[in-house]
C-alpha cells in the first residue's frame, strides 16, 4: 500500500467518524448523566433534515447548524419529559424516539429528496498543521465542522473530569441521591444533559447532510445513530476513546471502499463485525477484571425517585 | 401550593384499559393536526391510510403479513420483559434465524415439505434461541447487560447475513445481485389462495395461545413472574434464578428466530439483506404497548401493521410513508405519557406541609 | 466549659400515628465526644436526621453557635459545619477517593485542582491518623478505609460536628482503637464528635457525656465520671416489671434443630455468626433478644438456605441439613418469616393468591406443569378467614394492604404449610395493638401444633410472654440462654450489651 493511499484512507476515516463522534459524544453526555437514549438515529435524521431544509432555504450554513442543533434538541426534551418526569422506560421511550424521528424526517424532508445542498462545508486546510507529514494532510485537511469535533472532544473531557460541574455530572449517572443530598437539582441537571445530547445528535445528523454526503436522502443515517449508542459503551463512557472508536468505525467505512485497491482478503461485512465483537469482549475483560463491577454509570437507566431515596 | 404527582398504589384497572385507547387517539390526533399545519388534508391522510389498509382484499392481506413478523418478535420479548429481562435483540434473533431457516433449502432442496418445513422452524428456533442464549450466558457469567449485549448482537447477524448473501450463499445464477437462490416450492409456507398471507399466521395463533396459557397457569410462567416482580422473593421461595435468565433468553430468542424463519419461508422465499425493516425494535413497543399480554400482543401487532400498510398506501397521494413510523413513534409517546393518570394522582398541597417521611 | 456548638431545644417530631422525638433537648460543645445510647427505634436516627437537615422539626429549635437555624435541606447543614457518617457508606464506588470527598460540596470554583485537593486530603489524613490513598477508586477499598474516607469528607468541608452511626458495627477490634484514637484527636482540635452506639462498653471507653433515648424520650444523661453501666442499662432498656406467665415445656417434644458450632458471614463479609449452638424442640418457643444487627438475619438466613453455613452443622431431626438449597429447607419443613415483609416475604405487585402459592407453587398447589388456580384460591380464602386478614379482594396487588394484614397473611401462608420449624423475625414490627394480639395468638396456636419457633424479637416484654427459653445474641454469638421464668431486664441488658457474667466486655 503506497502511502496517498493510506493517507486518503485515513482522512476519509475522519470525515467518515465525524457524524458518528458527534452523535456518540451526545449521547456519551446523556447517558453519563443517567439516561439512556436510544433514540439517536431519529434524532440524527432530524438535525440531518432540519439543518438541510434550513440551509437550502436561508443559504447560511449556520442557520444550517443552528436549526440541527435546535432540532435536536426538541426532540431529546420529549425524551427528557417521558424519562425523567414522568419516568418511563427508558428503552421502550428512545425506540419510540427513533421511530419518530424516522418518520418525522422523511415527512419534512419529502420535497427535498435527493437535492443536492447549495451550500456545504467545504475542506478547509489548517495553514502551517497541514503541513506536518501523513498527520497534517490527515488531520488538517478537513472542514470546519471537523475542527469543532476535535475541540468539542477535548472540552467534554475536560469538563468531564476537570471542573466541579463535570464531577456532578459523573455522579448523576453514578448515585443521583448523592447530589441531591448536597442540594443539586438532579431533575433540571438531568434535562439539560439529555437535551444537550440530541443538540450533538442533531449536529451529527447536519455533518451527513451538509458535509459528508452533501445532500438530503430519507433514512440517510444508514443507522449511524445505532452505531454511536454502541460506540459509547466501546469507549467505556471516556470522550478520547470515544474519538478514537468514530474513527475505528469510519475508518472500517473507508477502508470498506479501498478493500479491493488493497486486496485485503477479508469481507467487508466481517470487517464491520468486529467493533461490535469488540464492544461485547471489552465489556466482558472489563468485568472480569474488576471482579463484576460494571463500567457502565451505576444508575444508568433508572428514573430516580426521590420518595424511593 | 405546588402541583405534586402522587404514586397511586395500585394502577386504578379502569384507567389501566382506558388509558391507551384515549392516549392512541391523541396521538392521532396530535400528527392530525400536525399534517394540517403542514398543508395536508389530515382527514384525507388518515382516510387514505386506513381504507389502503382495510379496504380490500389486498389492503388487509399485506396487513396480515406484516402483523405476522411483529407479532412473533412482540411474542418472543413479552417472555424476557415478563421477567425484566431486556432482551432487545429481537431484530438479530430474527435474522438468526431467517439464516439458519435457509441453509436447510439451499443444502438440501429436495426434501419434502413435511421434512423441510418443520426442519426449517426448528433451525430457525434452534438459531434463534442459541443468540439469545449466549447474550444470557454473558449475563449470568460475567454480569453483563443484555441490554448492551443483544443490542450489539443484532449488528452481528445482520452481517452475517449480508456475509452469507454477498458471498458463500449467492446464487450463482443471480446477476450478482446479493441473493441466495429461490428456495424450493416444498420450502415456502402455505399461502391462501392468491393473496400472500401464508400459513405462518396459524403459528402465530398458536404460540399466542401457548404462551398465554403458559403466562397464566404454567408454574413456570409464575416463577419467571416472580422473579420480575420481586427477584429476593424468588430467591427466598427456593427459585432458581441464573438458569431461568438462561431459559428465558433462550426461549425469547428461539420465538424471534422463528419468526425470522416465517418470514423467509412464507414472504420472501430466499434469504436477502433487509428481511426485516427493524419489525424486532417496533416489537418492543408493540410488546410494551400490549402490557406484555400474548392476546394484545396480536391485537396491536395488527394496528401497527395497519398504519404501517397504510403509510405504504399514501403514497399515490403523494404523502410519505414515513407518516406511519412518525404515527407509531407518537403512539407510544402518548401512551406512555397517559401512563401518569395510570400511575399516579394529581393532587394539589399547600407549600409548606411538604414533609418527607422515610 | 465554653457555649455549645449546637444545641437542639424541646426537639418534637411526629410522624403520622408515631412521636419519634418528644421534646428533646441535646447540647453539645466543642472539644467533647457525645455518645447517644439507645436501641432501635428510640429515636436516635430520627434526631440526627433532624440535626443534618433530612427531616424539618415538629416543633422546637436548633442553634448553632447560639443562632437559631433553619434547615431546608441535608445541604444546609453542611453548610453550617454539621457532617454525619451513615451506617451505609454513601460513597460512589467508581470515583475515586479525591473525587468523593469534593463531591460533598455544591459549592466551589469552576475548576477542579486534583493536587491541591490530594494534598489537602493528605495532610487532613495524617493529622488526624486517617490514612487512605486519595487516588484509590472507592471500590477497591475495604470497609475501615471507606469509613476513613466518610470522616475525611467530613474533616474536608470543615465540619465542626461530626456524627458517626453505629461506626464500629462494620470493624475489627483492631480498626476499633484506632477510629477511637482518631476522634478523641478530632475533639482535642475543637470538633464536637457524636457517638452513636448500643455497645456500653464502647460508650465507657470514648465518650465524655452520654444521653440515653427510649421511645422518643430522653431518659437520662451523664458525664463521664458519672457513668455507670447499670444504670446506663436502665435507662436504655426502661424499667418496667416483666409481667411473668405461666409456661410449661410438658409437652415440648423431641429435638427438632440442633445448630452446632455454626458461622457465617454477613452482608460486609465480616463475621456475622459465630460458632452458634443452638437446639430447639419440638412445641417450644426459643426466644432470641438482642439489638438487631447481632446475627438474628444471618441466623434466619443460613435456616433458610439463603445465606452459607461458613463451618458448623445444622441437624433437623438429626439429619444433616447443612448449606442446602432454599427448596430443600422448605421441603424439609422449615419456614422463615422474614421482617422485610414486602422486600423478601411476599411479592408486592402480585395478588394475594399469587402470594400464597409463592413457596408451594410447585408442590400443593401444582399438578403437572399447571398451576391448581381453584386449589390456590381455596387456599387463600381459607388463609384470609381463618387468619382474619382484611383486604380488599384477594386479587388485589398485596401492596394495597396495611402492614398488620401483609403480616397475617405471610404467617398464614407459613402456618398453612405446616411447618416443623419456624424462625420469625421481629414479626410485631410497626403493627398495632391489636394486630399485635393477633400474631402472638397465632404464634402460640402454633406452639400447640408442636412446632418449633425461633423468635427474634427486641421486644422483651413479647419474649417473656411467648417464650419457653430465651437466648441473647451479641456479636454473633449467643451469649446467655435461660428458662424465661429466669429472666430478669438486668441480666438481659447487660448480655445485650455484650457484658458477660465474667465481668469483662464480650467479644
Amino acid at each position: 500500500m503506497n502511502e496517498t493511499l493510506l493517507i486518503s484512507i485515513l482522512a476519509a476515516s475522519i470525515t467518515a467518524g465525524t457524524p458518528i463522534l458527534f452523535a456518540a459524544l451526545g449521547e456519551l453526555i446523556s447517558e453519563r448523566a443517567g439516561v439512556t437514549n436510544l433514540g439517536v438515529d431519529g434524532m440524527m435524521l432530524v438535525g440531518a433534515c432540519a439543518g438541510f431544509i434550513a440551509a437550502q432555504q436561508t443559504g447560511s450554513l449556520l442557520s444550517g447548524v443552528g436549526m440541527a442543533l435546535l432540532a435536536g434538541s426538541l426532540m431529546a426534551l420529549i425524551h427528557a419529559f417521558l424519562t425523567v418526569t414522568l419516568r418511563a422506560n427508558q428503552v421502550v421511550s428512545g425506540l419510540a424516539l427513533t421511530l419518530f424521528g424516522t418518520g418525522l424526517s422523511g415527512y419534512l424532508g419529502l420535497d427535498y429528496v435527493g437535492q443536492q445542498a447549495t451550500v456545504v462545508f467545504s475542506k478547509l486546510a489548517v495553514p502551517g498543521l497541514s503541513e506536518i507529514p501523513v498527520l497534517g494532510p490527515v488531520l488538517f485537511r478537513q472542514d470546519l465542522l471537523v475542527y469543532c469535533s476535535y475541540i468539542l472532544v477535548a472540552a467534554v473531557a475536560f469538563y468531564l473530569y476537570r471542573t466541579r460541574a463535570g464531577l456532578f455530572m459523573r455522579a448523576l449517572g453514578e448515585n443521583p441521591a448523592a447530589v441531591d443530598a448536597v442540594g443539586v437539582n438532579v431533575f433540571g441537571l438531568r434535562y439539560l444533559y439529555v437535551i444537550m445530547g440530541g443538540a450533538l445528535a442533531g449536529l451529527g445528523g447536519a455533518y451527513l447532510s451538509l458535509a459528508y454526503a452533501p445532500c438530503w436522502l430519507e433514512n440517510m443515517t444508514a443507522g449511524r445513530g445505532w452505531i454511536a449508542v454502541a460506540l459509547v459503551i466501546f469507549a467505556l463512557w471516556d470522550p478520547w476513546r470515544a474519538l478514537l472508536g468514530s474513527y475505528l468505525f469510519g475508518g472500517i467505512d473507508a477502508l470498506g471502499f479501498h478493500l479491493q485497491v488493497i486486496g485485503l482478503p477479508v469481507s467487508v461485512f466481517i470487517l464491520n463485525m468486529l467493533p461490535y465483537i469488540f464492544t461485547i469482549v471489552v465489556l466482558i475483560l472489563v468485568l472480569a477484571r474488576k471482579g463484576g463491577r460494571l463500567a457502565a454509570p451505576q444508575a444508568l437507566g433508572q428514573p430516580y425517585d426521590r420518595e424511593e431515596r | 401550593m405546588k402541583l405534586v404527582m402522587e404514586k397511586r398504589l395500585a394502577p386504578s384497572p379502569l384507567m389501566r384499559s382506558l388509558v391507551p385507547v384515549v392516549a392512541a387517539f391523541a396521538a392521532l390526533v396530535f400528527c392530525g393536526i400536525f399534517f394540517a399545519v403542514t398543508g395536508r388534508d389530515p382527514f384525507e391522510v388518515y382516510y387514505a391510510m386506513f381504507s389502503g389498509a382495510l379496504g380490500s382484499e389486498y389492503g388487509i392481506s399485506e396487513t396480515i403479513v406484516k402483523m405476522i413478523p411483529l407479532a412473533m418478535c412482540g411474542l418472543g420479548i413479552a417472555i424476557a420483559f415478563r421477567m425484566q429481562i431486556w432482551n432487545i435483540g429481537a431484530e438479530g434473533q430474527f435474522y438468526m434465524g431467517a439464516c439458519a431457516a435457509s441453509w436447510l433449502p439451499l443444502t438440501y432442496p429436495d426434501l419434502p415439505s413435511m421434512i423441510m418445513l418443520p426442519g426449517m422452524l426448528l433451525l430457525g428456533a434452534a438459531a434463534g434461541g442459541m443468540w439469545g442464549l449466549l447474550a444470557g450466558w454473558f449475563k449470568t457469567k460475567w454480569l453483563v447487560s443484555e441490554l448492551i449485549t443483544t443490542l450489539m448482537m443484532n449488528y452481528i447477524a445482520i452481517l452475517w447475513v449480508n456475509y452469507l448473501v454477498y458471498g458463500a450463499w449467492r446464487d450463482p445464477k443471480g446477476l450478482n445481485f446479493p441473493l441466495t437462490a429461490a428456495f424450493s416450492e416444498s420450502a415456502l409456507l402455505p399461502s391462501f389462495g392468491d393473496l400472500r398471507v401464508h400459513a405462518g399466521i396459524i403459528i402465530v395463533f398458536v404460540l399466542a395461545a401457548v404462551l398465554a396459557v403458559v403466562f397464566r397457569d404454567s408454574r413456570w410462567g409464575y416463577e419467571t413472574l416472580v422473579i420480575g416482580s420481586n427477584p429476593t422473593a424468588a430467591r427466598y421461595a427456593g427459585i432458581n434464578i441464573p438458569r431461568n435468565v438462561l431459559l428465558v433468553m433462550l426461549l425469547s430468542g428461539a420465538v424471534c428466530g422463528m419468526g425470522g424463519m416465517i418470514e423467509v419461508s412464507g414472504i420472501v422465499g430466499k434469504l436477502q439483506p433487509g428481511i426485516s425493516p427493524g419489525y424486532g425494535y417496533t416489537a418492543i413497543i408493540v410488546a410494551w404497548l400490549a402490557r406484555l399480554h400474548p392476546a394484545a400482543i396480536i391485537v396491536v401487532a395488527f394496528l401497527f401493521a395497519i398504519i404501517h400498510v397504510g403509510g405504504f398506501m399514501v403514497q399515490t397521494l403523494g404523502i410519505p410513508s414515513a407518516v406511519a413510523t412518525m404515527l407509531q413513534g407518537a403512539i407510544l409517546f402518548f401512551v406512555v405519557g397517559a401512563d401518569i393518570f395510570t400511575n399516579y394522582q394529581l393532587r394539589l398541597i399547600k407549600n409548606e406541609g411538604g414533609e418527607e417521611s422515610e | 466549659m465554653t457555649l455549645p456548638l449546637i444545641s437542639m431545644r424541646q426537639i418534637t417530631k411526629r410522624f403520622p400515628g408515631v412521636i419519634a422525638n418528644n421534646k428533646i433537648n441535646l447540647e453539645l460543645y466543642p472539644g467533647e465526644i457525645h455518645a447517644l445510647l439507645g436501641e432501635n427505634g428510640s429515636g436516635k436516627s430520627t434526631l440526627m436526621s433532624i440535626l443534618t437537615g433530612l427531616y424539618k422539626p415538629t416543633e422546637g429549635c436548633i442553634m448553632v453557635g447560639g443562632e437559631e437555624v433553619k434547615f431546608a435541606s441535608p445541604a444546609d447543614a453542611i453548610a453550617s459545619g454539621i457532617g454525619m457518617v451513615h451506617q451505609h457508606f454513601k460513597l460512589i464506588e467508581s470515583f475515586t477517593v479525591a473525587e468523593n470527598i469534593v463531591l460533598s460540596q455544591s459549592k466551589g470554583g469552576f475548576l477542579l485542582k486534583p493536587e491541591q485537593i490530594i494534598a489537602d486530603i493528605e495532610s487532613l489524613g495524617e493529622k488526624y491518623g486517617l490514612q487512605v490513598d486519595p487516588r484509590a477508586y472507592v471500590w477497591q477499598l475495604g470497609v475501615g478505609e471507606k469509613q476513613r474516607v466518610e470522616i475525611l469528607r467530613m474533616l474536608y468541608h470543615r465540619s465542626r460536628v461530626l456524627i458517626l452511626d453505629e461506626p464500629t458495627a462494620v470493624l475489627t477490634p483492631q480498626e476499633t482503637r484506632e477510629l477511637f484514637v482518631n476522634l478523641r484527636k478530632m475533639a482535642d482540635d475543637g470538633c464536637a464528635v457524636v457517638f452513636i452506639s448500643h455497645k456500653l462498653n464502647e460508650v465507657e471507653e470514648l465518650a465524655d457525656r452520654v444521653t440515653v433515648l427510649r421511645g422518643g424520650c430522653v431518659t437520662g444523661s451523664a458525664a463521664k465520671e458519672d457513668m455507670r453501666r447499670d444504670k446506663l442499662v436502665q435507662m436504655m432498656i426502661g424499667r418496667e416489671v416483666l409481667n411473668t406467665y405461666e409456661k410449661n415445656c410438658e409437652h415440648c417434644g423431641e429435638v427438632v434443630l440442633q445448630l452446632e458450632q455454626v458461622s457465617a458471614l454477613n452482608d460486609m463479609n465480616t463475621v456475622g455468626l459465630n460458632n452458634v449452638r443452638l437446639a430447639v424442640r419440638a412445641g417450644e418457643i426459643y426466644g432470641i433478644a438482642g439489638v438487631s444487627g447481632n446475627g438474628q438475619r444471618e441466623l434466619a438466613e443460613v435456616l433458610a438456605g439463603l445465606r452459607p453455613a461458613m463451618g458448623g452443622k445444622i441437624f433437623f431431626y438429626g439429619q444433616d441439613l447443612t448449606n442446602k438449597k432454599p427448596k430443600e429447607m422448605i421441603e424439609a419443613g422449615i419456614s422463615y418469616v422474614p421482617e422485610d415483609r414486602l422486600g423478601m416475604g411476599l411479592v408486592p405487585n402480585l395478588d394475594s393468591v399469587n402470594n400464597v402459592i409463592l413457596k408451594e407453587y410447585d408442590g400443593k398447589f401444582s399438578k403437572g406443569w399447571r398451576i391448581r388456580r381453584e386449589a390456590a384460591i381455596a387456599a387463600t380464602k381459607r388463609i384470609v378467614e381463618d387468619f382474619d386478614v382484611k383486604l380488599g379482594s384477594i386479587f388485589q396487588p398485596v401492596k394495597m394492604m396495611s402492614g398488620g394484614n401483609l403480616q397475617k397473611l405471610l404467617l398464614g401462608r407459613e402456618i398453612a404449610a405446616k411447618p416443623k420449624l419456624m424462625i420469625v423475625l421481629y414479626p410485631v414490627r410497626g403493627l398495632d395493638i391489636g394486630a399485635i394480639e393477633a400474631v402472638h395468638k397465632l404464634l402460640l396456636q402454633l406452639k400447640e401444633e408442636q412446632t418449633a419457633i425461633i423468635l427474634v424479637s427486641e421486644e422483651l416484654e413479647e419474649i417473656a410472654k411467648l417464650a419457653d427459653r430465651v437466648g441473647v445474641m451479641f456479636a454473633g454469638q449467643i451469649l446467655g440462654e435461660f428458662p424465661v421464668s429466669e429472666m430478669d431486664t438486668e441480666k438481659i441488658g447487660a448480655l445485650m450489651a455484650g457484658i458477660t457474667e465474667a465481668g469483662g466486655a464480650g467479644v
